[in-house]
Protein backbone atom coordinates (compact mmCIF):
# COMPACT_ATOMS: atom_id res chain seq x y z
CA UNK A 1 0.00 0.00 0.00
CA UNK A 2 2.57 2.14 1.04
CA UNK A 3 4.64 1.61 -1.67
CA UNK A 4 1.77 1.93 -4.06
CA UNK A 5 1.30 5.36 -2.48
CA UNK A 6 4.89 6.34 -3.71
CA UNK A 7 4.31 5.43 -6.53
CA UNK A 8 1.76 7.84 -7.17
CA UNK A 9 3.70 10.48 -5.72
CA UNK A 10 6.46 9.79 -8.04
CA UNK A 11 3.83 10.34 -11.00
CA UNK A 12 2.14 13.31 -9.67
CA UNK A 13 5.92 14.41 -9.57
CA UNK A 14 5.92 13.75 -12.99
CA UNK A 15 3.68 15.27 -14.17
CA UNK A 16 4.26 18.73 -12.25
CA UNK A 17 8.05 18.43 -13.78
CA UNK A 18 6.20 18.00 -16.95
CA UNK A 19 3.66 20.98 -16.86
CA UNK A 20 6.20 23.06 -15.16
CA UNK A 21 8.07 24.33 -18.44
CA UNK A 22 4.75 25.20 -19.65
CA UNK A 23 3.61 27.31 -16.49
CA UNK A 24 7.03 28.55 -17.61
CA UNK A 25 5.99 30.35 -20.93
CA UNK A 26 2.66 31.53 -19.44
CA UNK A 27 3.61 34.74 -20.40
CA UNK A 28 3.17 33.69 -24.02
CA UNK A 29 -0.88 33.49 -22.33
CA UNK A 30 -0.50 37.32 -23.09
CA UNK A 31 0.52 37.19 -26.78
CA UNK A 32 -2.14 34.77 -27.22
CA UNK A 33 -5.10 36.81 -25.74
CA UNK A 34 -5.54 39.54 -28.61
CA UNK A 35 -4.89 36.22 -31.20
CA UNK A 36 -8.51 35.03 -28.82
CA UNK A 37 -10.06 38.19 -29.25
CA UNK A 38 -9.84 39.74 -32.81
CA UNK A 39 -11.27 42.71 -33.67
CA UNK A 40 -10.52 45.81 -31.47
CA UNK A 41 -9.20 43.90 -29.09
CA UNK A 42 -6.33 42.84 -31.06
CA UNK A 43 -4.89 46.18 -31.68
CA UNK A 44 -5.32 46.95 -28.12
CA UNK A 45 -3.24 43.72 -27.71
CA UNK A 46 -0.39 44.59 -29.69
CA UNK A 47 -0.10 48.06 -27.77
CA UNK A 48 0.13 46.53 -24.19
CA UNK A 49 2.57 43.68 -25.34
CA UNK A 50 4.14 43.79 -28.75
CA UNK A 51 5.41 41.29 -31.01
CA UNK A 52 6.72 37.88 -29.79
CA UNK A 53 10.31 39.10 -29.50
CA UNK A 54 9.31 41.46 -27.20
CA UNK A 55 7.33 39.66 -25.27
CA UNK A 56 10.48 37.59 -24.74
CA UNK A 57 12.85 40.37 -24.54
CA UNK A 58 10.55 41.56 -21.34
CA UNK A 59 10.66 37.98 -20.12
CA UNK A 60 14.51 38.34 -20.11
CA UNK A 61 15.46 42.25 -19.06
CA UNK A 62 15.35 43.61 -15.90
CA UNK A 63 12.60 45.69 -14.78
CA UNK A 64 10.76 47.39 -11.85
CA UNK A 65 7.32 45.33 -12.35
CA UNK A 66 6.85 41.71 -10.79
CA UNK A 67 4.37 40.51 -13.13
CA UNK A 68 1.83 37.38 -12.15
CA UNK A 69 0.10 37.05 -15.31
CA UNK A 70 -2.91 36.54 -15.60
CA UNK A 71 -3.39 37.49 -11.97
CA UNK A 72 -1.89 40.70 -12.18
CA UNK A 73 1.10 42.84 -11.00
CA UNK A 74 2.63 44.82 -8.50
CA UNK A 75 5.36 47.64 -8.88
CA UNK A 76 8.73 47.25 -7.20
CA UNK A 77 9.94 50.73 -5.14
CA UNK A 78 12.41 53.05 -7.11
CA UNK A 79 15.15 54.52 -5.28
CA UNK A 80 17.85 56.64 -6.49
CA UNK A 81 20.30 57.62 -4.00
CA UNK A 82 22.66 61.03 -5.09
CA UNK A 83 21.89 60.30 -8.84
CA UNK A 84 22.34 56.55 -8.84
CA UNK A 85 19.23 54.56 -9.78
CA UNK A 86 19.50 51.73 -7.13
CA UNK A 87 15.87 50.58 -7.26
CA UNK A 88 14.68 47.25 -6.30
CA UNK A 89 14.27 45.56 -9.70
CA UNK A 90 13.09 41.52 -10.48
CA UNK A 91 16.45 40.76 -10.70
CA UNK A 92 17.55 42.70 -7.27
CA UNK A 93 14.39 40.77 -6.02
CA UNK A 94 15.03 37.25 -7.25
CA UNK A 95 19.13 37.65 -5.77
CA UNK A 96 17.31 38.14 -2.61
CA UNK A 97 14.79 35.09 -2.80
CA UNK A 98 17.96 33.05 -3.68
CA UNK A 99 19.72 34.83 -0.77
CA UNK A 100 17.15 34.11 1.87
CA UNK A 101 16.93 30.18 0.03
CA UNK A 102 20.84 29.85 0.91
CA UNK A 103 20.33 31.22 4.38
CA UNK A 104 17.52 28.97 5.26
CA UNK A 105 18.86 25.69 3.79
CA UNK A 106 22.95 26.65 4.81
CA UNK A 107 21.84 27.93 8.18
CA UNK A 108 20.14 24.56 8.72
CA UNK A 109 22.72 22.40 7.50
CA UNK A 110 25.38 24.84 9.20
CA UNK A 111 23.60 24.29 12.49
CA UNK A 112 23.24 20.39 11.99
CA UNK A 113 27.13 20.42 11.77
CA UNK A 114 27.28 22.31 14.92
CA UNK A 115 24.97 19.98 16.85
CA UNK A 116 26.78 16.91 15.72
CA UNK A 117 29.62 15.61 17.55
CA UNK A 118 32.96 14.54 15.24
CA UNK A 119 31.63 10.64 15.56
CA UNK A 120 28.82 11.23 14.00
CA UNK A 121 27.74 10.70 10.43
CA UNK A 122 25.39 13.63 8.99
CA UNK A 123 22.64 13.18 7.98
CA UNK A 124 19.51 13.96 5.58
CA UNK A 125 19.74 17.29 4.22
CA UNK A 126 23.50 17.92 5.77
CA UNK A 127 24.53 14.67 3.90
CA UNK A 128 23.68 16.16 0.49
CA UNK A 129 25.26 19.25 1.00
CA UNK A 130 28.43 17.63 2.53
CA UNK A 131 28.60 15.70 -0.90
CA UNK A 132 28.25 18.97 -2.64
CA UNK A 133 31.08 20.87 -0.58
CA UNK A 134 33.32 17.51 -1.08
CA UNK A 135 32.98 17.92 -4.36
CA UNK A 136 33.62 21.60 -4.52
CA UNK A 137 36.65 21.11 -1.87
CA UNK A 138 38.13 18.21 -3.51
CA UNK A 139 37.47 18.36 -7.61
CA UNK A 140 37.52 21.90 -8.25
CA UNK A 141 39.63 24.00 -5.07
CA UNK A 142 42.37 21.24 -4.05
CA UNK A 143 43.16 19.82 -7.96
CA UNK A 144 42.88 23.59 -9.05
CA UNK A 145 44.55 25.65 -7.13
CA UNK A 146 46.37 23.01 -5.12
CA UNK A 147 48.23 24.26 -1.81
CA UNK A 148 46.49 27.11 0.02
CA UNK A 149 42.75 26.38 -1.59
CA UNK A 150 41.54 26.13 2.33
CA UNK A 151 40.93 30.44 2.02
CA UNK A 152 39.41 29.93 -1.31
CA UNK A 153 37.00 27.85 -0.06
CA UNK A 154 33.99 30.07 0.90
CA UNK A 155 34.24 32.14 -1.75
CA UNK A 156 34.04 29.05 -4.31
CA UNK A 157 31.21 27.47 -2.61
CA UNK A 158 29.69 30.53 -2.17
CA UNK A 159 29.73 31.52 -5.71
CA UNK A 160 28.69 28.26 -6.66
CA UNK A 161 25.64 27.76 -4.65
CA UNK A 162 24.55 31.21 -5.42
CA UNK A 163 24.94 30.79 -9.19
CA UNK A 164 23.12 27.42 -8.80
CA UNK A 165 20.11 28.93 -7.07
CA UNK A 166 19.90 31.96 -9.12
CA UNK A 167 19.97 29.51 -11.96
CA UNK A 168 17.09 27.50 -10.88
CA UNK A 169 14.83 30.26 -10.12
CA UNK A 170 14.79 31.15 -13.65
CA UNK A 171 13.17 28.09 -14.35
CA UNK A 172 10.59 28.53 -11.82
CA UNK A 173 7.21 29.66 -13.11
CA UNK A 174 6.97 33.80 -12.96
CA UNK A 175 10.81 33.35 -11.79
CA UNK A 176 13.74 35.40 -13.71
CA UNK A 177 17.00 34.19 -14.41
CA UNK A 178 18.97 36.83 -12.60
CA UNK A 179 22.56 35.33 -14.21
CA UNK A 180 20.75 36.02 -17.56
CA UNK A 181 21.52 40.02 -16.81
CA UNK A 182 24.82 40.89 -17.23
CA UNK A 183 25.76 42.97 -14.62
CA UNK A 184 25.09 40.80 -12.65
CA UNK A 185 27.58 37.86 -13.93
CA UNK A 186 29.91 41.10 -14.79
CA UNK A 187 29.67 41.60 -11.31
CA UNK A 188 30.63 38.28 -10.14
CA UNK A 189 33.68 38.05 -12.56
CA UNK A 190 34.82 40.75 -10.82
CA UNK A 191 35.22 39.33 -7.53
CA UNK A 192 37.50 36.43 -9.24
CA UNK A 193 39.00 38.58 -10.65
CA UNK A 194 40.02 40.47 -7.61
CA UNK A 195 40.66 37.76 -6.19
CA UNK A 196 43.04 36.43 -8.53
CA UNK A 197 44.84 39.30 -8.81
CA UNK A 198 45.62 39.90 -5.19
CA UNK A 199 46.40 36.05 -4.72
CA UNK A 200 49.12 36.68 -7.88
CA UNK A 201 50.13 39.52 -5.92
CA UNK A 202 50.37 37.60 -2.95
CA UNK A 203 52.16 34.60 -4.08
CA UNK A 204 54.50 36.37 -6.32
CA UNK A 205 54.96 39.95 -4.65
CA UNK A 206 54.89 42.94 -6.65
CA UNK A 207 57.68 42.89 -8.71
CA UNK A 208 57.13 39.22 -9.59
CA UNK A 209 53.37 40.46 -10.46
CA UNK A 210 54.50 43.02 -12.70
CA UNK A 211 57.30 41.00 -14.16
CA UNK A 212 54.99 38.66 -15.41
CA UNK A 213 52.98 41.10 -17.29
CA UNK A 214 56.42 41.48 -19.52
CA UNK A 215 55.93 37.25 -19.94
CA UNK A 216 60.07 37.33 -19.23
CA UNK A 217 60.82 38.78 -22.85
CA UNK A 218 63.49 41.15 -24.15
CA UNK A 219 62.83 44.53 -23.01
CA UNK A 220 62.23 45.47 -26.55
CA UNK A 221 59.32 43.41 -26.79
CA UNK A 222 57.72 45.14 -23.79
CA UNK A 223 55.87 47.42 -26.09
CA UNK A 224 54.11 44.39 -27.82
CA UNK A 225 54.09 42.21 -24.42
CA UNK A 226 52.55 44.66 -21.48
CA UNK A 227 49.39 44.88 -23.70
CA UNK A 228 48.65 41.51 -24.96
CA UNK A 229 49.20 40.90 -21.06
CA UNK A 230 46.78 43.18 -19.82
CA UNK A 231 44.54 42.04 -22.57
CA UNK A 232 44.91 38.37 -21.50
CA UNK A 233 44.44 39.62 -17.75
CA UNK A 234 41.25 40.92 -18.40
CA UNK A 235 39.68 38.11 -21.48
CA UNK A 236 39.44 35.72 -18.33
CA UNK A 237 36.60 37.25 -16.41
CA UNK A 238 35.18 38.81 -19.94
CA UNK A 239 35.00 35.17 -21.08
CA UNK A 240 33.01 34.26 -17.30
CA UNK A 241 31.11 37.32 -17.94
CA UNK A 242 29.67 36.35 -21.13
CA UNK A 243 29.87 32.39 -20.68
CA UNK A 244 27.07 32.69 -17.97
CA UNK A 245 24.96 35.57 -19.10
CA UNK A 246 24.78 33.97 -22.67
CA UNK A 247 24.50 30.48 -21.25
CA UNK A 248 21.27 31.27 -19.34
CA UNK A 249 19.97 33.82 -21.96
CA UNK A 250 19.89 31.58 -24.57
CA UNK A 251 17.93 28.96 -22.93
CA UNK A 252 15.28 30.85 -22.07
CA UNK A 253 15.21 32.12 -25.98
CA UNK A 254 15.04 28.84 -27.07
CA UNK A 255 12.53 27.72 -24.74
CA UNK A 256 10.29 30.73 -25.60
CA UNK A 257 10.43 30.97 -29.29
CA UNK A 258 9.49 27.04 -29.04
CA UNK A 259 6.14 28.48 -27.55
CA UNK A 260 5.70 31.24 -29.41
CA UNK A 261 5.91 29.14 -32.82
CA UNK A 262 2.49 27.86 -32.01
CA UNK A 263 1.29 30.97 -31.79
CA UNK A 264 2.96 32.55 -34.78
CA UNK A 265 1.63 29.90 -36.92
CA UNK A 266 -1.49 29.59 -35.11
CA UNK A 267 -1.70 26.00 -35.09
CA UNK A 268 -2.82 23.01 -32.42
CA UNK A 269 -0.38 20.92 -34.29
CA UNK A 270 2.50 22.84 -34.13
CA UNK A 271 1.81 22.82 -30.40
CA UNK A 272 1.35 19.22 -29.74
CA UNK A 273 4.40 17.77 -31.74
CA UNK A 274 6.96 20.53 -31.78
CA UNK A 275 6.51 23.55 -29.01
CA UNK A 276 5.33 21.64 -26.14
CA UNK A 277 7.80 18.48 -26.65
CA UNK A 278 10.97 20.28 -27.62
CA UNK A 279 10.04 23.07 -25.14
CA UNK A 280 9.94 19.99 -22.59
CA UNK A 281 13.32 19.13 -23.87
CA UNK A 282 15.55 22.30 -23.89
CA UNK A 283 13.49 22.94 -20.28
CA UNK A 284 15.54 19.63 -19.27
CA UNK A 285 18.16 20.37 -20.51
CA UNK A 286 17.93 23.64 -18.82
CA UNK A 287 17.96 22.54 -15.00
CA UNK A 288 21.25 20.58 -16.63
CA UNK A 289 23.05 23.51 -18.01
CA UNK A 290 21.92 25.36 -14.77
CA UNK A 291 24.62 22.73 -12.54
CA UNK A 292 26.73 22.94 -15.18
CA UNK A 293 27.09 26.80 -15.55
CA UNK A 294 27.57 27.26 -12.23
CA UNK A 295 30.35 24.15 -11.94
CA UNK A 296 31.87 26.09 -14.80
CA UNK A 297 31.83 29.27 -13.14
CA UNK A 298 33.15 28.11 -9.79
CA UNK A 299 35.74 25.42 -11.82
CA UNK A 300 37.35 28.25 -13.88
CA UNK A 301 37.46 30.55 -11.09
CA UNK A 302 39.42 28.08 -9.06
CA UNK A 303 41.48 27.59 -12.29
CA UNK A 304 42.55 31.29 -12.87
CA UNK A 305 43.38 31.33 -8.93
CA UNK A 306 45.72 28.43 -9.39
CA UNK A 307 47.19 29.26 -12.48
CA UNK A 308 47.59 32.99 -10.77
CA UNK A 309 49.28 31.93 -7.46
CA UNK A 310 51.15 28.62 -8.72
CA UNK A 311 52.04 28.38 -12.32
CA UNK A 312 54.56 31.58 -12.31
CA UNK A 313 56.51 29.89 -9.49
CA UNK A 314 56.62 26.57 -10.77
CA UNK A 315 58.16 28.03 -13.83
CA UNK A 316 60.82 30.44 -11.59
CA UNK A 317 62.06 26.79 -9.69
CA UNK A 318 62.54 25.01 -13.38
CA UNK A 319 64.24 28.19 -14.50
CA UNK A 320 66.66 27.96 -11.05
CA UNK B 1 -10.10 30.16 -32.72
CA UNK B 2 -6.83 31.59 -33.23
CA UNK B 3 -7.61 31.33 -37.17
CA UNK B 4 -9.71 34.21 -37.41
CA UNK B 5 -7.21 36.54 -35.92
CA UNK B 6 -4.45 35.08 -38.45
CA UNK B 7 -3.92 38.28 -41.05
CA UNK B 8 -4.37 41.02 -39.04
CA UNK B 9 -1.83 39.66 -36.29
CA UNK B 10 0.89 38.68 -39.04
CA UNK B 11 0.47 41.85 -40.80
CA UNK B 12 1.64 43.93 -37.61
CA UNK B 13 3.68 41.92 -36.24
CA UNK B 14 6.12 41.80 -38.84
CA UNK B 15 7.84 45.46 -38.05
CA UNK B 16 7.39 44.81 -34.57
CA UNK B 17 9.62 41.65 -34.77
CA UNK B 18 11.89 43.12 -37.05
CA UNK B 19 12.64 46.30 -34.23
CA UNK B 20 13.13 43.60 -31.11
CA UNK B 21 15.76 42.29 -32.97
CA UNK B 22 17.54 45.11 -33.66
CA UNK B 23 16.86 46.09 -29.43
CA UNK B 24 18.65 43.17 -29.10
CA UNK B 25 21.56 43.73 -31.27
CA UNK B 26 21.69 47.47 -29.56
CA UNK B 27 21.44 47.30 -26.11
CA UNK B 28 18.64 45.66 -24.20
CA UNK B 29 20.52 42.88 -22.68
CA UNK B 30 23.94 44.68 -22.27
CA UNK B 31 22.72 47.69 -21.33
CA UNK B 32 24.32 48.38 -17.63
CA UNK B 33 22.79 49.15 -14.51
CA UNK B 34 25.06 49.99 -11.90
CA UNK B 35 22.07 49.57 -9.28
CA UNK B 36 22.24 46.07 -10.17
CA UNK B 37 25.69 45.76 -9.78
CA UNK B 38 25.54 47.60 -6.60
CA UNK B 39 22.46 45.04 -5.13
CA UNK B 40 24.76 42.12 -6.69
CA UNK B 41 27.66 43.30 -4.51
CA UNK B 42 25.70 43.80 -1.85
CA UNK B 43 23.78 40.49 -1.51
CA UNK B 44 26.71 38.74 -2.77
CA UNK B 45 28.96 39.95 0.39
CA UNK B 46 26.15 39.63 2.83
CA UNK B 47 25.39 35.52 1.77
CA UNK B 48 29.23 34.88 1.67
CA UNK B 49 29.59 36.14 5.18
CA UNK B 50 27.02 34.76 6.76
CA UNK B 51 27.84 31.56 4.49
CA UNK B 52 31.35 31.41 6.19
CA UNK B 53 30.41 32.00 9.37
CA UNK B 54 27.97 29.44 9.68
CA UNK B 55 28.09 27.19 7.01
CA UNK B 56 31.26 26.94 5.42
CA UNK B 57 33.50 27.03 8.62
CA UNK B 58 31.75 23.91 10.96
CA UNK B 59 31.10 22.30 7.21
CA UNK B 60 35.08 22.55 6.42
CA UNK B 61 36.41 21.69 9.60
CA UNK B 62 33.86 19.05 10.09
CA UNK B 63 35.41 17.73 6.67
CA UNK B 64 38.74 17.86 7.28
CA UNK B 65 38.82 16.73 11.00
CA UNK B 66 37.26 13.87 9.73
CA UNK B 67 39.46 13.35 7.07
CA UNK B 68 42.41 13.09 9.40
CA UNK B 69 40.26 10.38 11.70
CA UNK B 70 40.13 8.21 8.63
CA UNK B 71 43.76 8.83 8.01
CA UNK B 72 44.69 8.14 11.66
CA UNK B 73 42.11 5.36 11.73
CA UNK B 74 44.20 4.09 8.73
CA UNK B 75 47.29 4.62 10.05
CA UNK B 76 46.17 2.84 13.43
CA UNK B 77 45.21 -0.20 11.59
CA UNK B 78 48.31 -0.60 9.62
CA UNK B 79 50.45 0.12 13.13
CA UNK B 80 47.85 -3.02 14.32
CA UNK B 81 48.42 -5.33 11.36
CA UNK B 82 52.29 -5.22 11.12
CA UNK B 83 52.12 -5.55 15.51
CA UNK B 84 50.16 -8.51 14.75
CA UNK B 85 52.09 -10.03 11.97
CA UNK B 86 55.17 -9.37 14.20
CA UNK B 87 53.79 -11.51 16.87
CA UNK B 88 52.53 -14.29 14.77
CA UNK B 89 55.75 -14.20 13.48
CA UNK B 90 57.27 -14.57 16.84
CA UNK B 91 54.61 -17.29 17.44
CA UNK B 92 56.07 -19.22 14.91
CA UNK B 93 59.28 -18.39 15.91
CA UNK B 94 58.42 -20.36 19.36
CA UNK B 95 56.34 -23.00 17.89
CA UNK B 96 59.56 -24.32 15.57
CA UNK B 97 62.07 -24.08 18.46
CA UNK B 98 59.55 -25.77 20.97
CA UNK B 99 59.06 -28.49 18.38
CA UNK B 100 62.68 -29.33 17.79
CA UNK B 101 62.82 -29.34 21.71
CA UNK B 102 60.19 -31.62 21.86
CA UNK B 103 62.01 -33.73 19.34
CA UNK B 104 65.29 -33.89 20.88
CA UNK B 105 63.63 -34.78 24.15
CA UNK B 106 61.89 -37.82 22.33
CA UNK B 107 65.23 -39.06 20.73
CA UNK B 108 67.15 -38.33 23.74
CA UNK B 109 64.54 -40.37 25.81
CA UNK B 110 64.39 -43.14 22.97
CA UNK B 111 68.18 -43.41 23.29
CA UNK B 112 67.95 -43.47 26.93
CA UNK B 113 65.68 -46.03 26.56
CA UNK B 114 67.44 -48.20 24.38
CA UNK B 115 70.69 -48.15 26.48
CA UNK B 116 68.84 -48.71 29.78
CA UNK B 117 67.42 -51.79 28.00
CA UNK B 118 70.51 -53.07 26.04
CA UNK B 119 72.25 -52.41 29.81
CA UNK B 120 69.55 -53.89 31.50
CA UNK B 121 68.97 -57.49 29.51
CA UNK B 122 72.71 -57.86 29.34
CA UNK B 123 72.88 -57.47 32.83
CA UNK B 124 69.80 -60.50 33.23
CA UNK B 125 72.11 -61.91 30.66
CA UNK B 126 75.06 -62.16 32.87
CA UNK B 127 73.23 -62.60 35.58
CA UNK B 128 71.58 -65.75 34.44
CA UNK B 129 74.64 -67.19 33.31
CA UNK B 130 76.24 -66.83 36.53
CA UNK B 131 73.67 -68.14 38.06
CA UNK B 132 73.51 -70.76 35.79
CA UNK B 133 76.96 -71.44 36.22
CA UNK B 134 76.65 -71.18 40.20
CA UNK B 135 73.73 -74.08 39.93
CA UNK B 136 75.94 -76.02 38.07
CA UNK B 137 78.88 -76.05 40.29
CA UNK B 138 76.34 -76.61 43.08
CA UNK B 139 75.13 -79.36 41.30
CA UNK B 140 78.70 -80.80 40.71
CA UNK B 141 79.34 -80.40 44.49
CA UNK B 142 76.68 -82.07 45.40
CA UNK B 143 77.01 -84.87 43.55
CA UNK B 144 80.84 -85.86 44.36
CA UNK B 145 79.45 -84.77 48.20
CA UNK B 146 76.64 -88.09 47.39
CA UNK B 147 79.35 -90.37 45.31
CA UNK B 148 81.87 -89.81 47.94
CA UNK B 149 79.07 -90.45 50.47
CA UNK B 150 77.86 -93.50 48.98
CA UNK B 151 81.53 -94.95 48.97
CA UNK B 152 81.29 -94.65 52.40
CA UNK B 153 78.17 -96.31 52.49
CA UNK B 154 79.00 -98.98 50.70
CA UNK B 155 82.59 -99.40 52.50
CA UNK B 156 80.54 -99.60 55.42
CA UNK B 157 77.64 -101.79 54.10
CA UNK B 158 80.64 -104.21 52.50
CA UNK B 159 82.11 -104.41 55.94
CA UNK B 160 78.45 -105.26 57.49
CA UNK B 161 78.37 -107.97 54.75
CA UNK B 162 81.77 -109.11 55.23
CA UNK B 163 81.21 -109.48 59.21
CA UNK B 164 77.86 -111.82 58.25
CA UNK B 165 79.74 -114.06 56.23
CA UNK B 166 82.49 -114.05 58.69
CA UNK B 167 80.08 -114.60 61.35
CA UNK B 168 77.91 -117.30 59.16
CA UNK B 169 81.52 -119.82 57.85
CA UNK B 170 84.72 -118.66 59.98
CA UNK B 171 86.78 -119.95 57.09
CA UNK B 172 89.36 -117.19 57.24
CA UNK B 173 91.46 -118.36 53.88
CA UNK B 174 87.66 -118.70 52.24
CA UNK B 175 86.75 -115.37 53.25
CA UNK B 176 89.75 -113.54 52.39
CA UNK B 177 89.68 -114.82 49.07
CA UNK B 178 85.64 -113.93 48.47
CA UNK B 179 86.62 -110.32 50.11
CA UNK B 180 89.56 -109.41 47.90
CA UNK B 181 87.50 -110.57 44.60
CA UNK B 182 84.39 -108.51 45.78
CA UNK B 183 86.95 -105.63 46.27
CA UNK B 184 88.12 -106.14 43.02
CA UNK B 185 84.80 -105.99 41.78
CA UNK B 186 83.67 -102.67 43.75
CA UNK B 187 86.84 -100.96 42.42
CA UNK B 188 86.18 -102.56 38.55
CA UNK B 189 81.82 -101.18 38.72
CA UNK B 190 83.13 -97.78 40.09
CA UNK B 191 85.13 -97.00 36.93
Amino acid sequence: MKRFRALRTRDIVRIAVLIMPLLFGVGALAYAAPAQEPGAAAAHGEEEHGSAGDVIMHHLLDSNVMAFEPFGEFELPKIVVGGFDISITRHVLFMWIAAVILLLVFGYVGSKYKSIGNRQAPGGLANAMEALVEFIRLDVAKSNIGEGYEKHMPYLLTVFVFILVLNLLGLVPYGATATGNINVTLTLSVFTFLITQVSAIKAHGIKGYLAHLTAGTHWALWIIMIPIEVIGLFTKPFALTIRLFANMTAGHIVILSLIFISFIMKSYLVAIFLSVPFSIFIYLLEIFIAFLQAFIFTMLSALFIGLASSHESHEAEAAH
Amino acid sequence: MLHSGLSPIVKENSVPMLTSGIIVLSGGLLDPNPGLIFWTTITFFIVLFILKKFTWGPMLSALEEREKGIQDSIDRAYTAKEEAEEVLRKNKELLAKADSEAEKIIREGKEYGDKLRAEITEKAHSEASKMIASAKEEIEQEKRRALTELRTEVADLAVKGAEKIIMANLDAEKQKKIVDSMIQELSQNRN
